[in-house]
Parts: C-alpha cells; structure tokens; sequence
C-alpha cells in the first residue's frame, strides 16, 4: 500500500515539514507526494532524495490553493491504494485536508505524533495539552488523512534517485474555487530561525506591552537565541505570526526555553513542552507553565529579566 | 447582508475535562460556556451585519445542556440561535459536525458563514474547511483582518512568513483568527435581551445526517508529566537561579 504525503513549498524548494513527513511515509512503504507549489528539477529531486517515488505536481498560481489542490487530490487518490495521505500542521495543509476528507468522505484524525499502517490504520495522539495519550484506529475503504505535528517525525536523507514526476492540471471548482490570492507579504523575523535555534526566549501577555518585546531581543541576543512568542501577543499584534509558538503555530524543541509573562495555556504548552529546559517567570504562582518548568521564578519580570540581562551581560 | 457564526459549547476550560471510560468521548457538563475563541467570529460578524443591517444567526452542536454558553453568544448581540441537540451525535468526528453545521445553515441564505479557526477543546481545526466543501463556498481561513462589501470579500490570511491578501465573491466560508478584532463586552441590555431571543433545537434527524464515523478511540493514557521543577518566590535575588540553571546546562 501506498503512502500519500502533501508537500508544500516555501521559498522555491519543499518546506522542511514536507520532508519531515517523506521520511515517516518512507518508512512505511512506497511513497507518493502531492506537490503544491511552482515546482522545479532541484525540488523533485530533493523529494526523492528523502524517498518520494513518484511526484504529483499541481502548480494553482494566484488562485488559493485549498479547493483545486483538495479536489485535484481527491482525483487521483480515488481507486488507488492509499492506506493514509499525511498532512502537516501549516495553514494550507489544514485547508486541503478538510477539504478533501468531507470531498472523500474519509477519515481524518489531526495532531498526530505516530501513525503505523500494520493491520488497522492507528494514529496516537496528545490531547488536554499534551497531558492524555490517545490511540485512535481508523476504518473504512479509502484512505485516512491524517494531520500530524511538526516534529513528530525526523527528515532523513534515503538517497533515493529522481522520482517520477507528473503534472497536475488546475481542476475548475466553479465558485469553491473563486479565491483569489491578490498580494503576498513577508513579515521576516530577524536573528536566528526559531525552529533550530538551541536558547528560545518567549514572551507573553505577561509583559504588558509591545515595546517590552525588545527585553525579549536583548536576552535573546546575549544568549544566542531566538524569539519566539504566545498566540496571545501575536494576535494583539505586537510581534508576526511567525513567532508563534503552540498549536497553531511553531513546535519547537531547543535545549532552553525561557518563558516570560507566559501563562502555559494548553494551545502553547503543546508546541513548546519538548524542550529540554524550561524556565518560566511569571508573577501569578498558580499559572500552568510552571507544571512544565524545570525552574520557575513566581515574580515581576520587570524585574527579574533587566537584572538577568545585567548578570549576562557583565560576563 | 446576513451572516450564519458557527460557536461551540464547551467544557469549562478552567477545570480539565474529563472522557467518559466507555468511548472516551469528552464529557459534557451542563453547564458548558461559550469557547472564548468564538467571541472573535461573533464580532466579526457583528461589524459587518451592523454595517449592512443584516442579521446574525447563531449555529451550534452541541448537548443543550441550560444553554449557558449559547446565551453569552446571543448576549454580544446575535439575533437567534439554531442549536443542533441530539445524544445520537454524541462523540461525532469533525466531518459530522460540518454536515451537521451545513444543513442546518442550508436550510437559510446566508452571504457569509463565519467560524473560528479551531476550537478550545479539540483543536481538530478542519470544520469550516469541511463545511465550505459540503456548501460549494470558497474557504477564507486563518483570516487575521476582514472586510466585506458589494458582494466580495478580503482578507488577510496568516501564512508561516508573513500574510496574503486573498478576495473572493460571496457566499463564503470564513475561519477568522483570534487578532480578526476585539470582541465587545456583552451589555446588561444585551445580557437581559438574551434570555427572550429565539432559540431553535434541532435533531439530526430533522436535518437527515446520521453520526456514522469511521474513526474510534481504542485507548487514553495518561502522559508522563515531566519531573517536578524547582518554584521559587522571586526575593530579588532569583535572577541568580536562572544563571545557574544556564551554566548547569552548558548555555553559558
């Protein structure tokens, strides 16, 4: 049986979370990738090099990808053997994921951290913040969709050659397929990627203020780290959504996350409860970070964080 | 322009839910509240009916229970409710609570159905995606900022660097983020008013859509918690605990 992955490509190449989730499915058998994105020879063959045999390649241009993608998906699964089509949490994925199980009328189970196809199609999950492990099996015909976790699985290079690549033609959707993407803008994060960096200094509602957030930068910079943020302040505006840490958002996994003015709401805890150290401030005793905190400061972090930024800074 | 705001009904989340030992499904209490990320979709929908002097219709799966959560919704300023009631829905997956959610809807004419991104209890995050393709609407998620008129709408939708401006024309599916705007404060008048609006209880049979899921959990286990930390009370000097803990781990 077949394993079906959606990628997704950033910046002209597939996005590390796509070949996160070829490398899982090359685990598990032959792999076959829906390819959504300009799409180019390097692209294909980096696809191949983490075990795609075979690429599905849709290019929608400025039309929004989640209908044509969905039903031009939904084609080429049907009849096939596809025991599992893998999504990732990104924004786009979420879309042609939805989409496609109500277009099939498939299965879908979302934040996956495991999912195995021997015998029963089975996937684990963490819900409650983390807090409860679930198995759930999956049944019926066709195949499962599945929406994983970013990091839940490892990209490694299998050395595989190019694969077979075919090109997908834009589906009509009629009026579901009448959005249009009219501007696109980055809103670039500066100093190290939040994903890779090893120190991660997040800030919360906790510190009152926008302008707070350059504490955030100083400490960060004296300890070589990145900035990373809650859902809260990211939605308050005061630092781009590719700050934020959680479920809708980065899961990050450094050696040393320190949380400031962050309250450990269960959408954060999950994208930040891998770390190896945690360390939170947070001036209420009774907040939820300090459950996962391998030291927790109960005080004002207008105090506490200039103080450790002079300590670290007179080294 | 008239406006359909799908909410949700949930568990207290102050208190951490329980799952019943059978099926574990989440266990429902009576008196559920209102997922505060909803307040943001509600809103949206305020603005823009308000604008345009349309209407704004609640839709809701959910146990009844004493409607707690539904009444702060129409508190905020919706004019009536459709709630969906059914023990034969009990632990229905995402795909038959958006065609529960779509007929329902169907059954009026709305220019835009307006969800929040993903629920406080769940967290599936793929029911208005699901609902647009059971309605034959575009699907406008992650939408960060919305603006509606002459028969089109934009908005702005978060992406992993930055956001895109995309555009439709209506009818569509909208799933707003929690920065969309800053819900009101429901009024006392609103509060009282509340209490009298319509509330339409519905069956599943009533809509023709049966619970038929292919999907069971098989088995909940409780993760191991991480080992208790070290709390301590800042006395002015707890900055020097945290420059330990970074040289105890290599990072200075």
């Amino acid at each position: 049986m077949t394993t079906w992955v959606f990628a997704e490509e950033s910046e002209g190449a597939p996005t590390p979370g796509s070949l996160e989730l070829v490398s899982k499915a090359a685990t598990m058998g032959p792999v076959t990738v829906f390819y959504v994105g300009t799409g180019s020879p390097e692209s294909f063959a980096t696809l191949g090099g983490y075990g795609a045999t075979t690429v599905h390649h849709l290019d929608t241009g400025d039309a929004l990808p989640a209908a044509p993608a969905s039903a031009a998906l939904a084609g080429l699964l049907t009849g096939t053997d596809a025991s599992v089509v893998l999504f990732g949490m990104g924004n786009t994925d979420r879309d042609v994921a939805g989409m496609l199980a109500a277009r099939m009328g498939a299965p879908l189970v979302a934040n996956a951290l495991d999912v195995s196809t021997d015998g029963a199609v089975t996937v684990t999950s963490e819900i409650n913040g983390g807090s409860l492990g679930i198995t759930t099996e999956v049944t019926g015909s066709g195949p499962a969709i599945v929406i994983t976790r970013p990091k839940a699985f490892v990209a490694e290079s299998t050395g595989g050659g190019a694969p077979e690549v075919h090109t997908v033609g834009v589906p009509d959707t009629g009026h579901a397929g009448d959005a249009t993407i009219t501007e696109r803008h980055v809103e670039a994060s500066e100093g190290p990627d939040l994903e890779a960096a090893a120190v991660i200094v997040s800030g919360g509602r906790g510190l009152g203020a926008e302008d707070k957030f350059a504490m955030m930068d100083e400490l960060a910079g004296l300890l070589g780290g990145a900035v990373g943020g809650t859902r809260a302040v990211v939605d308050a505006g005061w630092v781009p959504y590719s700050y934020q840490i959680g479920q809708t958002g980065k899961t990050v996994k450094p050696d040393v996350y320190i949380a400031v003015g962050v309250s450990g709401a269960m959408q954060h805890l999950v994208g930040m409860k891998g770390s190896s150290t945690i360390i939170a401030i947070n001036k209420d005793p009774d907040a939820p970070i300090f459950a996962v905190a391998d030291l927790g400061i109960v005080g004002d972090l207008h105090n506490v964080v200039p103080q450790l930024i002079d300590a670290l800074s007179a080294r | 322009m008239n406006i359909a705001v799908c909410v949700k009904q949930i568990p207290d989340p102050a208190t951490p839910y329980e799952l019943d030992s059978e099926n574990h499904w989440v266990v429902r209490p009576n008196d559920q509240v209102l997922d505060d990320t909803d307040r943001v979709g509600i809103e949206v929908g305020l603005q823009l009916a308000e604008e345009s002097e349309g209407t704004v219709t609640l839709f809701s799966m959910s146990p009844s229970g004493n409607l707690q959560g539904i009444r702060q919704a129409l508190a905020m300023g919706a004019n009536s409710a459709v709630l969906i009631d059914d023990e034969a829905l009990k632990g229905s997956d995402a795909l038959t609570t958006a065609k529960v959610l779509s007929a329902a809807i169907s059954e009026g004419e709305y220019d835009l159905v307006i969800a929040g991104t993903e629920s406080s209890d769940g967290f599936t995050g793929v029911v208005p995606q699901m609902m647009s393709e059971i309605l034959d609407m575009p699907c406008l998620s992650f939408a960060r900022k919305v603006e509606a008129a002459d028969g089109a709408v934009t908005i702005e939708r978060q992406t992993a660097s930055g956001y895109e401006v995309v555009s439709t024309s209506m009818p569509a599916v909208l799933a707003v983020t929690n920065g969309a705007v800053v819900p009101r404060y429901p009024t006392f008048k609103g509060i009282m008013q509340a209490k009298s609006k319509p509330v339409t209880v519905k069956t599943a049979a009533d809509l023709g859509i049966e619970n038929a899921s292919d999907q069971k959990v098989t088995s909940v286990d409780v993760v191991a918690s991480r080992a208790a930390g070290d709390i301590v009370e800042d006395d002015g000097e707890a900055y020097i605990k945290i420059v330990e803990m970074l040289e105890q781990v290599k990072v200075i």
